[in-house]
C-alpha cells in the first residue's frame, strides 16, 4: 500500500514540477475569463429585453449547460491525454526497469500512477466545473438542480476515460494508446449523437445503436445524464436548450460504467503484470 | 543443454548458501526470435561475475530474467535462494540498467529518497545514505540540481547510487562506465572493489574488456544465447603464451616442448608457440633448450589478455563484419 503512495506522490510531484498543472490551470482560469464574459454580456442583454421568466430560465439554463459541456469536453482531453504516456513512456525510456526491479508489486505501480493522474485530472474537473457555476451563480444568481450528483458523474466519465488511457499504456506505444484511447471517446461522443438524432426522429434503429455505443463506450452517456440531471424540470419538459436530452440514459448505466471503469483498471494490472520490460 | 558453469565449489539451493545465483537452462523467446537459449549459470557469494558476450548474445534479457523483468519461456533459476521474481528478494538487491534514465524534473537527492522510499526506507538513516553515496560517487555539489543537467556520465553515477540504496547484497551492473569518462570509470572499479570488500556480490555486464579484467573474479563467457565457456580470471590469466626460435626444430624438439605447456604448435621452419600454466615455464624451457644444444634465437612468453580469451571463444563469426 505504501508503495502506491509513493508512485502517487511522484506522479503528482511531476505533474507539479512540470508545470503540468500550472498550465491545466491557466489555461482552465483563460477559458472562465472568456465564459464569464460571456455571460456577464448575454445577462445584461437579457435584462434589457422584455421576455418571460421560462425564456430567461432557459436561456440561463442553456449559458450554464454550455460552460459545463466545455468543461466536461476539456477534462475529457485532458484525462485522455495526461496519462497517455505514464506507463508506455516509462517503458519506452527504461525507466520502468529499475521501478519493476525494486520489491514492489507491478500492480503498485499502476495503481500508483492512477491516484496520482486521477488526483489531477479531478482537480483539473473541478476547478473548471466549480469555477462555471460559481461564474453562474455570482452574475446571474442562477444555480442548476442536482449539482453534486452532475459533477460526480462528469467525475466518473474522466475517470473512465483516464483509465482507459492508463490500461492502454501498459499494452501499447504512447502514441498509439493516444490514437486509441481519444477514438474510445470518439466512438461515445458519435454514438451519444446518433442515439439523440435517433430518437428526435423516431429512428429505432438508429436509437438502438447508439444504445450499443454507449455499453461498448458509456463516456459519454454519462455526460448526457449529468446534463438532464442539470436541467430543472420544466425546461426538460420544455425542451428549450440544446443540451435537452431526447434519449436520457437509464441510472443502470451510471453502475455498468462504474463496473467498465474498474474492469479496464483491472485490465492494466493485470497488462502490466504481464508486460516483458 | 550446455554443461552448468559455475564456481569450482558447488553447494545446495539455499538461501545463506554459496551461490547467491542459479539458472538452469533458463530460455527466452520473444514471438519466434530467440533471445536466450540456455542460461545455465552459477554465481558465487562475494564473487565479482563478468558476464561477457557480442552485442545480441542476449547478456541484458539474462540479467532482466533475472530480476524477473521479463519472464523466461522455460528453464528455472534462483536468485539469492528464492526464485526469479520473489518480490523480499527483490529489497536485496541492486540494479542499474544500461543507459540509466529517470525522470529528469527530479534532482538527484529527489531521486535517491524516491527508490529509498521504494525499499522502505525513510527519515533519519535513508538522508544520511543518500548523503554517503553522493559524496561516493562525487554528485554532492549537483546534489540539488535536476536531473535534465546532468551529463551522461553524472546519469550513470546517480544510477549507480540509486542500485546501492538499499545496500545490497547482489547488484547487477548493465554496462556501468557506459558514458564515463577514464576518472568515472576509475570511481566505478573502486566502488566495486568496495562491494566485493563488503562481501556483496557483483554481476557485471561489460564490452569494456579491461574492466571487467580488473574487477572480475570470474566471467562467463554467452554466444548466441547460451553459456559457452566461464573461467575465474585470477587462475587463467596466469597463463602465458610461450613463442620461441630455435634451431633445430625436430619431432623431438617438439614432443619434448609438450613437458612445458599445451597446444604445441609449429608455426614455421624454427618458430613453435605453446601454452605454458605459469610464467615460470620460460625459464625452465630456456634451460631445457639450452642443456639440449639447440641453437635459441628468440624465447618470449606473454600472459593472455581476457580480449584474446573472448575472440579465441567466440570466434571469427562473433566478429563485426
Amino acid at each position: 500500500m505504501m508503495a502506491i503512495f509513493t508512485f502517487a506522490r511522484l506522479t503528482l510531484f511531476e505533474a507539479r514540477r512540470k508545470r503540468i498543472l500550472f498550465a491545466a490551470i491557466l489555461c482552465g482560469v483563460a477559458f472562465l475569463v472568456v465564459f464569464a464574459t460571456g455571460v456577464f454580456l448575454a445577462w445584461r442583454e437579457l435584462l434589457r429585453r422584455q421576455i418571460s421568466f421560462v425564456e430567461r430560465q432557459g436561456l440561463l439554463v442553456m449559458f450554464t449547460l454550455a460552460g459545463l459541456y466545455a468543461a466536461n469536453f476539456l477534462s475529457v482531453l485532458f484525462a485522455v491525454l495526461l496519462p497517455v504516456d505514464a506507463v508506455s513512456g516509462e517503458i519506452d525510456s527504461g525507466v520502468m526497469q529499475t521501478l519493476a526491479s525494486k520489491p514492489v508489486r507491478r500492480a503498485d505501480v499502476v495503481l500508483g500512477k492512477w491516484l496520482g493522474h486521477w488526483i489531477v485530472v479531478a482537480m483539473y474537473l473541478m476547478t473548471l466545473s466549480g469555477g462555471v457555476l460559481l461564474v453562474s451563480r455570482s452574475i446571474t444568481g442562477f444555480v442548476p438542480p442536482s449539482v453534486v450528483g452532475a459533477i460526480s458523474l462528469m467525475l466518473l466519465e474522466v475517470t473512465l476515460l483516464m483509465t482507459v488511457s492508463i490500461a492502454g499504456g501498459t499494452r501499447f506505444s504512447t502514441v498509439t494508446n493516444g490514437i486509441a484511447s481519444l477514438g474510445f471517446y470518439g466512438i461515445a461522443f458519435v454514438g451519444g449523437w446518433v442515439e439523440q438524432i435517433g430518437a428526435l426522429g423516431g429512428i429505432q434503429s438508429a436509437r438502438t445503436l447508439g444504445v450499443v455505443v454507449s455499453l461498448i463506450s458509456p463516456a459519454d452517456s454519462l455526460w448526457r445524464l449529468a446534463s438532464y440531471n442539470l436541467q430543472p424540470a420544466f425546461v426538460r419538459d420544455l425542451g428549450a436548450v440544446v443540451f435537452t436530452s431526447a434519449s436520457v440514459p437509464t441510472p443502470l448505466m451510471v453502475w455498468w460504467a462504474g463496473g467498465f471503469t474498474l474492469v479496464m483498471l483491472v485490465v492494466a494490472v493485470r497488462s502490466f503484470e504481464k508486460r516483458q520490460l | 543443454m550446455s554443461e552448468r558453469v559455475g564456481p569450482p565449489e558447488g553447494g545446495p539451493y539455499v538461501d545463506g548458501g554459496p551461490y547467491v545465483i542459479e539458472t538452469d537452462g533458463l530460455h527466452k523467446m520473444f514471438g519466434r526470435t530467440l533471445a536466450v537459449e540456455d542460461l545455465s549459470l552459477s554465481v558465487g557469494r562475494g564473487e565479482i561475475f563478468g558476464f561477457l558476450g557480442p552485442n545480441g548474445a542476449g547478456k541484458t534479457t539474462s540479467i532482466k530474467m533475472l530480476l524477473a523483468l521479463v519472464t523466461p519461456t522455460g528453464g528455472r533459476g534462483l536468485v539469492l535462494g528464492k526464485p526469479l521474481g520473489d518480490r523480499a528478494t527483490r529489497a536485496r538487491i541492486g540494479f542499474l540498467p544500461e543507459h540509466f534514465r529517470f525522470h529528469d524534473s527530479l534532482t538527484g537527492r529527489e531521486l535517491l529518497r524516491f527508490h529509498g522510499r521504494l525499499h522502505r526506507l525513510a527519515g533519519l538513516p535513508l538522508e544520511a545514505r543518500i548523503d554517503t553515496l553522493l559524496a561516493r560517487v562525487d554528485l554532492i555539489e549537483a546534489a540539488d540540481r535536476r536531473l535534465r543537467g546532468y551529463s551522461k556520465g553524472m546519469l550513470q553515477r546517480i544510477g549507480l547510487a540509486q542500485a546501492l540504496i538499499n545496500d545490497p547484497e547482489l547488484v547487477f551492473l548493465d554496462e556501468p562506465t557506459s558514458g564515463l569518462d577514464p576518472l568515472g570509470r576509475l570511481l566505478v572499479r573502486d566502488m566495486i572493489a568496495e562491494l566485493r570488500d563488503r562481501g556483496t556480490t557483483v554481476f557485471l555486464n561489460s564490452h569494456l574488456l579491461g574492466e571487467v579484467e580488473a574487477t572480475c573474479d570470474r566471467v562467463a563467457f554467452v554466444k548466441q544465447g547460451r553459456v559457452v565457456h566461464a573461467m575465474a580470471l585470477r587462475e587463467e590469466s596466469q597463463c602465458v603464451d610461450v613463442e620461441l626460435r630455435v634451431a633445430p626444430l625436430d619431432a623431438a624438439t617438439l614432443t619434448g616442448l609438450a613437458q612445458f605447456g599445451t597446444d604445441v604448435t609449429q608455426v614455421s621452419a624454427d618458430v613453435v608457440r605453446l601454452r605454458a600454466a605459469s610464467e615460470d615455464a620460460v625459464p625452465a624451457i630456456a634451460r631445457w633448450l639450452v642443456a639440449r644444444h639447440l641453437n635459441v634465437y628468440a624465447l618470449h612468453g606473454r600472459r593472455r589478455t581476457l580480449e584474446e580469451w573472448f575472440l579465441d571463444i567466440m570466434g571469427d563469426d562473433q566478429r563485426p563484419g
